[in-house]
This record gives C-alpha cells, sequence and structure tokens, in this order.
C-alpha cells in the first residue's frame, strides 16, 4: 500500500488554554473510507479544521502525500488535492447553485478538466443540474448538502474530507448521503468523514477513530468498532 | 414643478456621490469587517492628484485616470501596510487602525502639501451648465449622475459574471470556506480595497469636480455621510449601500430645497432625525446583507 494519503502525527490544537485536541495520531490509507467519531467536544471538528488550516495547529505534523501542510493557508488546498465539506454546509447562500459548484472550481484551469467535473457532479446530483439558477439559500436542507459535496468535488480531489454530512437531516436524505459516499469512494475519493451518527458512519468505514477529549480513545476496523457494544456508553455520551 | 426637477436631478448627483462612497466602504466591510474611515483619504489623494496634474499642465481628460489610479493604489498600499497585520483581530482594532491611517495622511498632506485649501483646475466644460426641457443643469450634476450609473452597472456586471466577482461575493458571504474553495485571502482583500478605491477616485472627481478645490481634510464629510448611507442601507450590503447612498442625498437636498427658512438651522438634526426613524423601523437597514453570521478567519 505504500505510504498512507494523510498522516497525523501528534496533532496538538489548542483555543488559548483550553486543549481541544491533544496529541492525536492517526492515517487515513489510499483508497478508504475512515471515521472520526466521538461525543461533542471531542475535538473532530477541531482536528478537521486543523487539517485544513482553519485553525492553528500548536504542535504536531500533518503530511498529505509527499506535502507538510501543517498550518497550511487554506486556499493552497483544493491544488494539492484535498478540499473539506464544511460542518453545516455552510453554501454561498446568496449565490446560485452554478455560481456555488464554479467557485468549487476556482483553480482549476483546463476547460476540459472545468467541464468534466460539471459533467461529474451534475451526473452524481441531477437535482443540482434542475436547480442551477436558484439560489443555494432556497434549496432544502438534503441539497444543501449534495451543493456542498459537490462543490467540494469540483476540483476533482484525491481526498475529501466531510464534516457532520448529516447533521440536520431526515434519515432518508442521511442514507442518500451516506449512499453517495460509498460511490465516491469506489470511484477513487478517500474520505475522512466526521460523524455524531455513529451506526451510519461505522457502516460505510473501512476503519474509525474513537476520539474523546481530545486524545484517541480507541480506533480499528468499523466492523469491529460496530460490535463492542459498550462504544456508545464509553465514549460517545450514552446510547 | 420645474423646482422640484432641479433638485431631484441635484439629489441624484449628490446621491450618486454618496452611493459610490458608500459602495467603496461597504465592499471592503463586507469581506473583512473593517469599516474603513481613511476612505476619505483616498478621496482626498485623488483630488490633490488632479491638482497637481493640474499644476504641470497635464490635461484634465488624462489626469482623471491617474487620479483614479493613484486612489486605487492608495487603497491597496493602505490594506497592505496598515490592515493586513490586524486582519483578524477584533473590528474594534480594525476601526482604531483606520482612523490612525487617515490621521496620519491628513497629517502629511497639512505638512506636505497645504493646511489651506488648494484650487484645482476644472475645465470649463463641466463647471458650465446645459438646458435641458427649461432646466438649467449643471454640467457636473449630469456627470455625476452619468458616472454613477457607468460604476454601478460595471460593478454589478464584474460581480455576477467574472470569476473573480462571484469569488469577492463568495468571499462576503463565508470568507473562511471561500478559502477552501482555493479563492485567495489576500487576492480578495486586496481586490476589494482596490474597487473601494477606485469607487472613491470617482466620487473624489465628482466632488472636486462641484468645488474646484482640495484640501486635507476634504474626505471626512463625505465619507461620514457615506458611513451613514451605509448603515442606513444596511451595513456590508452592497445594494443597501447604493440604496442608502441616494436616500440620504434625496433627504439632503429636499430639506435644503423645501423646508421653510426658520426650519433650515435644524436641516441636519431633521435629516438624521429621518435616518434614525427608518433605522427605528428597519434596525439591519433597508436592504441587510445577507450574511452577517459568516465567521472571519
Amino acid at each position: 500500500m505504500g505510504q498512507p494519503l494523510l498522516q497525523v502525527r501528534s496533532l496538538d490544537v489548542r483555543y488559548g488554554a483550553v486543549q481541544a485536541v491533544d496529541g492525536i495520531n492517526f492515517d487515513v490509507e489510499q483508497g478508504e473510507i475512515v471515521a472520526l467519531l466521538g461525543a461533542n467536544g471531542a475535538g473532530k471538528s477541531s482536528t478537521l479544521n486543523a487539517l485544513v488550516g482553519l485553525v492553528p495547529t500548536f504542535s504536531g505534523e500533518v503530511i498529505f502525500e509527499d506535502n507538510n501542510i501543517t498550518n497550511i493557508r487554506p486556499e493552497m488546498l483544493p491544488g494539492l488535492g484535498m478540499t473539506l465539506s464544511p460542518e453545516g454546509r455552510r453554501v454561498f447562500g446568496t449565490l446560485s447553485v452554478a455560481e456555488n459548484l464554479q467557485m468549487g472550481a476556482f483553480g482549476l484551469r483546463d476547460p476540459n478538466e472545468i467541464a468534466a467535473a460539471w459533467d461529474r457532479v451534475f451526473d452524481l446530483f441531477p437535482i443540482l443540474a434542475e436547480r442551477r439558477n436558484q439560489f443555494a439559500g432556497t434549496l432544502s436542507g438534503g441539497q444543501q448538502q449534495m451543493l456542498a459535496v459537490g462543490r467540494a468535488l469540483m476540483s476533482n480531489p484525491k481526498m475529501l474530507l466531510l464534516d457532520e454530512p448529516s447533521l440536520g437531516l431526515a434519515p432518508k436524505i442521511i442514507e442518500q448521503i451516506f449512499e453517495l459516499i460509498k460511490t465516491l469512494n469506489d470511484q477513487g475519493v478517500t474520505i475522512l468523514v466526521v460523524e455524531q451518527n455513529v451506526s451510519m458512519a461505522l457502516d460505510i468505514a473501512h476503519r474509525a477513530y474513537v476520539l474523546a477529549n481530545g486524545t484517541v480513545a480507541t480506533s480499528g476496523a468499523a466492523e469491529e468498532l460496530a460490535e463492542s457494544s459498550n462504544l456508545q456508553n464509553a465514549y460517545l455520551g450514552g446510547a | 414643478m420645474d423646482l422640484f426637477l432641479q433638485q431631484t436631478v441635484n439629489a441624484f448627483a449628490l446621491g450618486g456621490t454618496y452611493a459610490l462612497l458608500a459602495l467603496g466602504l461597504a465592499v471592503v466591510f463586507s469581506i473583512m469587517g473593517l469599516i474603513n474611515f481613511a476612505h476619505g483619504e483616498l478621496m482626498t489623494i485623488a483630488g490633490y492628484t488632479l491638482m497637481y496634474c493640474g499644476l504641470a499642465g497635464i490635461s484634465f481628460v488624462f489626469a482623471v485616470p491617474l487620479a483614479l489610479l493613484a486612489s486605487m493604489l492608495a487603497a491597496v498600499l493602505m490594506e497592505r501596510i496598515a490592515f493586513r497585520p490586524v486582519r483578524n483581530s477584533s473590528g474594534a482594532t480594525m476601526l482604531v487602525t483606520s482612523f490612525a491611517v487617515a490621521m496620519i495622511l491628513q497629517v502629511l498632506f497639512q505638512n506636505f502639501i497645504s493646511v489651506r485649501s488648494q484650487a484645482v483646475n476644472i475645465p470649463d466644460v463641466i463647471s458650465g451648465s446645459i438646458l435641458i426641457g427649461g432646466m438649467v443643469i449643471g454640467t457636473n450634476k449630469l456627470l455625476a449622475i452619468v458616472s454613477t450609473i457607468v460604476m454601478l452597472v460595471l460593478l454589478d456586471r464584474f460581480l455576477s459574471k467574472q470569476k473573480y466577482g462571484i469569488a469577492m461575493r463568495a468571499a462576503a458571504e463565508d470568507f473562511a470556506v471561500a478559502r477552501l474553495m482555493g479563492i485567495r485571502a489576500n487576492t480578495v482583500i486586496a481586490g476589494a480595497f482596490a474597487i473601494s478605491g477606485l469607487l472613491a477616485g470617482v466620487a473624489a472627481i465628482l466632488w472636486v469636480s462641484q468645488r474646484a478645490s482640495v484640501d486635507p481634510l476634504m474626505g471626512f464629510t463625505p465619507v461620514l455621510k457615506a458611513f451613514i448611507a451605509a448603515i442606513l442601507g444596511g451595513l456590508g450590503s452592497l445594494r443597501g449601500a447604493v440604496a442608502g447612498g441616494f436616500l440620504l442625498g434625496f433627504i439632503e437636498i429636499y430639506l435644503a430645497a423645501f423646508l421653510p427658512a426658520e426650519l433650515q438651522e435644524f436641516r441636519d438634526p431633521i435629516g438624521l432625525g429621518i435616518v434614525v426613524l427608518v433605522l427605528v423601523m428597519r434596525p439591519n437597514g433597508l436592504l441587510p446583507a445577507a450574511s452577517l453570521k459568516a465567521e472571519k478567519v
């Protein structure tokens, strides 16, 4: 398998005196779906935000392919092949669906590559093609989540980070979104997903890391973690 | 009726100038949460450029683009030198920084140019007037209205059709996520300042062509008005800034023209009273910005 696509070494994130992430280590191999699980405040989102440079890394290292991306400026990431679909979707509500997607492809220069990205995203999400001229803010929650993922796919990333893709969505829509994550993975996109919906996440993930109080409490193959009955009680704030 | 039409033309001309200035403030505020009180000094710089071009014998036709270039360049430098180091600080820190920049520039103008007001040569064509449908209209008023319309149309085209324009709107709504798309923070912010400098430059040319003079504090009053206009329209909202600018222009001109003589000395309090009334009814302004919640990273 060679070296992992993403390597996180002793990552430490602090907000003033508050230690949000306390020296965690994890890897994501090429082609995997890896889930980061944990209760509220366990450090999941802080970890993702540190990976993409939205919050400063206090110490430790993040290696993506052969690049040390510790404390990278976020705008450099799409060019390296990594994008984040942020928590709460955060689509540009005052921009049209098409403009949102256009922004996702901001760094692409090659017209053929851009055209291929449009085709791919409209293929995955026909609804976005239908609503391309609508303001993103007028879409339903599920459609906004699709737009957020579609937007993150426009730069043809090798690796996609998903922060709570199921947040605030109806169960049926959540299933659709997770189905889609699997499809993307089958297309060769490596995925790191942060989730509170543990059972759904373990359902699609190959491996998972469970965070508690900013450290890795346990990790392993998704199937094994799914079977361990005390996972909920021990780390995820009860059932 | 003629008087009313005449004053309406005046209101459009003044309101347009306020709109351009308010728009310049709003473009920067929407992107980085900074209320740039040194915006007025960008006007002053454009004004002095016009003055020096006149002294050097450069024709007005060439002086205008030079003045616009000067205010744009000054705006970009201002960002690079003064605002970039405090970019991630609180709004208050940035606000105080902008006051400092304004005062430093004012003192530089006073010490190196002159404390007193300097004459600026304005071509006769502009200071003249023309007769339209029985109304005598100052050419400078028409110029102001036409320039405002041209600038608004150009800016609207840029923001709705150009990739970088759309990126600026995206950054205004959610700066952090825009960066995740690969939109460079430095580029967007420098672009916002360049646009605000251009708008300040156009406003300065219109302002100076009404008064034919420039002084170190020239930019203060119009930018204070533009700030009121921006709040009136909804701080950070571009359409709001334009609406607020025109509304403030109309309020000022109509009050000056139609308020009874014995009330004229209360003109400003009455005008600002109307502004307060509008804000009481619409606390977020006439056309509030879509998203003030977006965190600035």
